[in-house]
């Protein structure tokens, strides 16, 4: 890794931000945005839970939690990052093999690690150390990444992609590709490779159908083409959250009078399926402008990346942001039935559990790269 | 890091910059297109989904279809379904639900379950839908709330459909019982299909053919006001009833096999050899599936099946059993067909029998001994020292083998749920599961079918068919051949013999057992009009030592001798066979042979006054 050898310039630093970025290595920008959506969040759950307040409690809680761990996250320096990729993504690794052999039976499938008093999801720790380890192994060469280097990150990103399909646990598994392959992306992997993978995978779609994927895995793809087919059971889910959003008009039914959200007819209302409670209560004007705030989140975090002084800060930087892109679109794009039915939360806003955290982690680490840039004394 | 210095830095950082905002273009295209759905959904889309959202609430309720009907080979019905009633409470028109509780409570019998069950499911449910208080309403129970009806407002006698079986305890282990479907259960299958019912086929044929007999779920739009109560039923997409199935079973012949064993534990199998279809299939002592369809409360469950005579307990197709003296024809067969021994050559037998530089003595059961024996007096007389001395002139490999083709320690592969195989113990059977060596002593004991040989009642069976067809094998099946029953192919191979005269001499042996002078089955052949070739089996439970008699008064009950008694007839062409195992029973021919000749008979009966049998059969 190339560091500029000290030479640091105050006055260029001074300039790069306050006393958050100073003091705590936070960026202003990307809290404020985070907060109005968690703030959003909060107020559509109070709704989705039928004004109940504990669960509220519960998930103000986490979000502490969570910005607990990106303020941690946030001291940490890049370069330091970089160091500690490779090994925290083994380490990971091992982890998730060890779900599969030992790993506790949770929903039907392998994902849990029981530590005796907590268990965790090893697969959400790779959502964190697969970006770092792609960005560390290609920031080690030349950029456009050369052909062989690209192979050996496909390679990279297979594995851990494979052990977590295996769980099964599919979201996750096309989360951790696609923080994989957006780092692999901004290397700047030829447009003909990345065609010929395309046709590669699309390829192996039907080994995976009969081979890979788990009854119910396949009941969903097939729900999701034609959901009539089980309207008692997944097909409800896309048929009862598409008349909420539809019914929702362009004003909504105002908060707390979302019929399809209190009536229950909207299954899993406060995790996955809590973007139709609000496209219900809020309508077009509260989609959009929850969309706004993912797209300028987005952005800044796309900013942070360009604005990055390294390979490996650039391309993780961008990784992280790609991801919870992805993150955003599929839940949105699952519960308005544009994709089929995967398990994935609409960040930040969804009750539960472990996802938030790994997410404000990854912000936090976001804004350790904007805050650790030393300016150079010309 | 020397490299480093060679690295285009700047190319670099714009190969990074301009995929990033590749990047950021699609992003914005991508959350367009999510938009543009949404103002679809929503602006385009709206009176359709607002008017969905505002009349509905149609809900969906799913209408169970009713169960195929099991019937019998002569289509009498062993399982249909009746119409019953349940009472359930809509909890939002009950004021005081306590005082509601009680009342009821004084009129019909209320188990303090039935009262927690109600409540942990009214703590989930909403105020306007109905729940089930108590499942099963007798006559009287309906016509007191009948009568008093106009005093419990929100309180229903609903109609549904049980499962009834009106042979009640005849045929339960075969038939089997639906129940509760259970998480697990669920989590293997298609829930589609458990969306309107909670009962599964738990045991026997209703769970072997539960797809069949399932059918398939229909559907009701209901419509409902803003509250989600329901007003009326909009439309219907009928469910598909299960298919009806017939069976090879015959009801009349399986309660003839429940009262010969009457109040013996035990089990019978009969079964046409020519196809393997079941005609009887007993365990005793059995159960009352209309009692466990109805829902036994957790108590009666629980002490059903702590029961020490194991009430649930399958014998015909999960009782292992050391098969004892009945399986003298299949290694006589064995030792002439592989050589060891010639049909007419004879061992002499003084009741005792030695090994070179053994100390132990092996004793005959009748302790004077046989004398000279031959094949056929060897098993009609059912001789031990004969088998002793062949299956050690063998070798414990040998006896493995042929004992193995006749399908002792397989499975049958009985198209009913959970049958357990046999033990033919191997040298490698003995090295896995004890992990010892094999000793001589053993392939003595081997010989009359005791030490480690164990066998199921519906194996005995196969292999008695098997033999009644002079090698032709069977799969046992339940299903009615044209139904789609027994078109698996036997999981034995054919066995073919060199000489095949030696079948006919193993079954004149067999007949001499019923119908010879000095047969130990002589009993149950003296008034025999038509032939029998069957086998007595008296197999120990506890090892006896060395010196000590058998005193059988003197034993718990639990200790003494299993019967056995397997058997085919007319012994010219067969056309039923008979395995019957009496646990605890004594002796094979006392015991076990006349409950096969009860059953034998009632299907020689049946056969003859349909005229199924050949003129001169007899």
């Amino acid at each position: 890794m190339n560091w500029p050898a000290g030479g640091v310039n105050e006055a260029a630093r001074r300039a790069t931000g306050g006393l958050l970025q100073r003091a705590l290595h936070l960026d202003g920008v990307l809290l404020a945005l985070l907060a109005l959506l968690a703030g959003i969040g909060v107020v559509v759950l109070y709704s989705a839970f039928g004004g109940r307040i504990e669960p509220v409690h519960d998930h103000l809680i986490r979000l502490g939690i969570g910005l607990g761990v990106l303020v941690v996250a946030a001291q940490i320096p890049p370069w330091r990052l970089a160091r500690l990729a490779p090994w925290v993504f083994g380490a990971v690794l091992l982890l998730l093999v060890a779900v599969l052999v030992a790993g506790q039976i949770g929903g039907g499938a392998r994902r849990w690690l029981d530590l005796g008093v907590i268990g965790f999801q090893p697969s959400e720790l790779m959502k964190l150390a697969l970006p770092m380890m792609v960005a560390w192994l290609m920031a080690r060469g030349p950029l456009p990444v050369s052909l062989g280097r690209a192979a050996i990150t496909v390679l990279v990103i297979a594995v851990p992609v494979g052990l977590i399909g295996a769980q099964p646990d599919l979201g996750t598994a096309v989360l951790v590709a696609a923080a994989g392959a957006s780092v692999l992306f901004l290397g700047g992997i030829g447009w003909r490779l990345m065609g010929l993978m395309a046709v590669l995978v699309s390829a192996a779609a039907p080994l995976l159908w009969f081979f890979g994927m788990q009854d119910y895995q396949r009941q969903r793809v097939l729900t999701f083409l034609d959901p009539e087919r089980d309207p008692l059971g997944a097909g409800y889910n896309i048929i009862q959250s598409q008349i909420a959003i539809g019914s929702g008009g362009v004003s909504g039914k105002g908060w707390l009078n979302g019929t399809q959200a209190h009536l229950e007819f909207i299954p899993e209302r406060h995790t996955d399926f809590v973007f139709a409670v609000m496209a219900e209560e809020f309508g077009l004007f509260g989609v959009i402008m929850i969309l706004a705030v993912y797209l300028a989140i987005i952005a800044r975090g796309l900013w942070i990346a360009h604005e990055a002084q390294d390979n490996f800060s650039r391309l993780l930087a961008g990784g992280l942001t790609l991801t919870f892109f992805v993150y955003c679109f599929v839940n949105i794009g699952m519960v308005s039935g544009l994709l089929p039915v995967v398990g994935l939360p609409l960040p930040l806003v969804s009750y539960g559990g472990s996802s938030m955290v790994t997410l404000l982690a990854g912000f936090g680490i976001l804004m350790a790269i904007h805050t650790h840039r030393r300016m150079w004394s010309s | 890091m020397g490299l480093d210095l060679l690295r285009d830095k700047t190319g670099e950082r714009r190969v990074v910059r301009g995929r990033l905002l590749v990047a950021g273009v699609i992003a914005t295209v991508l959350f367009g297109l999510l938009a543009g759905r949404i103002a679809y959904l929503q602006i385009a889309q709206y009176d359709h989904f607002a008017a969905q959202s505002q009349d509905n609430r149609v809900r969906l309720a799913p209408v169970t279809p009713t169960r195929g009907l099991i019937l019998d080979r002569d289509g009498r019905i062993l399982a249909e379904n009746r119409p019953a009633f349940r009472l359930t409470v809509i909890p939002e028109q009950v004021t005081d639900m306590d005082a509601l509780l009680e009342e009821l409570g004084g009129l019909i019998d209320l188990s303090p379950e039935d009262i927690n069950a109600f409540e942990e499911t009214r703590r989930r449910a909403r105020g306007f839908q109905e729940i089930p208080l108590k499942l099963q309403l007798t006559d009287a129970d309906v016509a007191r709330l009948a009568v008093n009806r106009h005093r419990f407002p929100g309180v229903e006698v609903r109609p549904h459909l049980t499962r009834h079986y009106p042979y009640g305890e005849i045929g339960s282990h075969a038939v089997g019982y639906v129940g509760r479907i259970s998480e697990s259960e669920l989590r293997d299958r298609d829930r589609r299909h458990y969306r309107g019912t909670s009962m599964i086929g738990k045991t026997g044929v209703e769970r072997a053919y539960e797809d069949r007999l399932r059918g398939e779920m229909g559907l009701e739009r209901i419509e409902t006001n803003a509250l989600g109560r329901p007003l009326s039923i909009i439309d219907r997409e009928p469910p598909v009833p299960g298919d009806d199935i017939r069976l090879t079973l015959d009801i009349a012949l399986q309660r003839v096999a429940e009262e010969a064993l009457g109040d013996h534990r035990g089990a019978i199998v009969a079964m046409d050899p020519r196809t393997g279809g079941i005609l009887a299939l007993a365990s005793k002592p059995g159960f009352d599936p209309n009692a466990i369809s109805r829902g036994l409360d957790r108590e009666a469950f629980r002490s059903l099946r702590g029961h020490p005579d194991q009430p649930l307990f399958n014998r015909a197709l999960r009782g292992r059993y050391p098969p004892g003296s009945v399986v003298k024809p299949f290694l006589g067969l064995a030792g002439v067909a592989s050589g060891h021994m010639d049909p007419d050559e004879t061992v002499f037998c003084n009741g005792r029998y030695h090994l070179p530089n053994v100390s132990r003595t092996w004793r005959d059961w009748k302790p004077e001994g046989h004398g000279h024996v031959d094949l056929i007096q060897s098993v009609a007389q059912s001789c031990d020292i004969y088998y002793y001395d062949l299956a050690y002139q063998m070798g414990i490999d040998a006896v493995h083998d042929w004992m193995t083709r006749f399908g002792f320690g397989l499975e049958t592969g009985i198209d009913l749920p959970g049958e357990r195989k046999g033990v033919m113990p191997s040298r490698e059977w003995k090295r896995d599961n004890l992990g010892e060596p094999w000793y001589q002593g053993e392939t003595v004991n081997t010989g009359i079918g005791q030490g480690f040989t164990l066998a199921t009642p519906i194996q005995l069976a196969a292999s008695t068919a098997m033999f009644a067809n002079r090698g032709a094998p069977v799969r046992p099946h339940l299903l009615e051949t044209d139904e789609g029953g027994g078109v698996a192919p036997p999981l034995v191979a054919p066995l073919t013999l060199d000489d095949e005269a030696l079948w006919q001499t193993a079954i004149d042996a067999m007949v001499e057992v019923v119908h010879g002078p000095r047969g130990t089955a002589r009993a149950i052949g003296e008034d025999l009009d038509y032939r029998i070739a069957g086998k007595t089996g008296t197999a120990q439970v506890i090892g006896i030592a060395q010196d000590e008699e058998y005193e059988e008064d003197a034993i718990d009950e639990r200790f003494h001798d299993h019967a056995l008694f397997t058997a085919f007839a007319p012994a010219t062409s067969p056309r039923i066979a008979v395995a019957v195992v009496v646990e605890n029973g004594g002796s094979g021919s006392a015991t076990a042979a006349p409950m096969a000749r009860r059953v034998i008979d009632a299907w020689m009966e049946r056969l003859e006054a349909q005229g199924e049998l050949a003129r001169g059969w007899r």
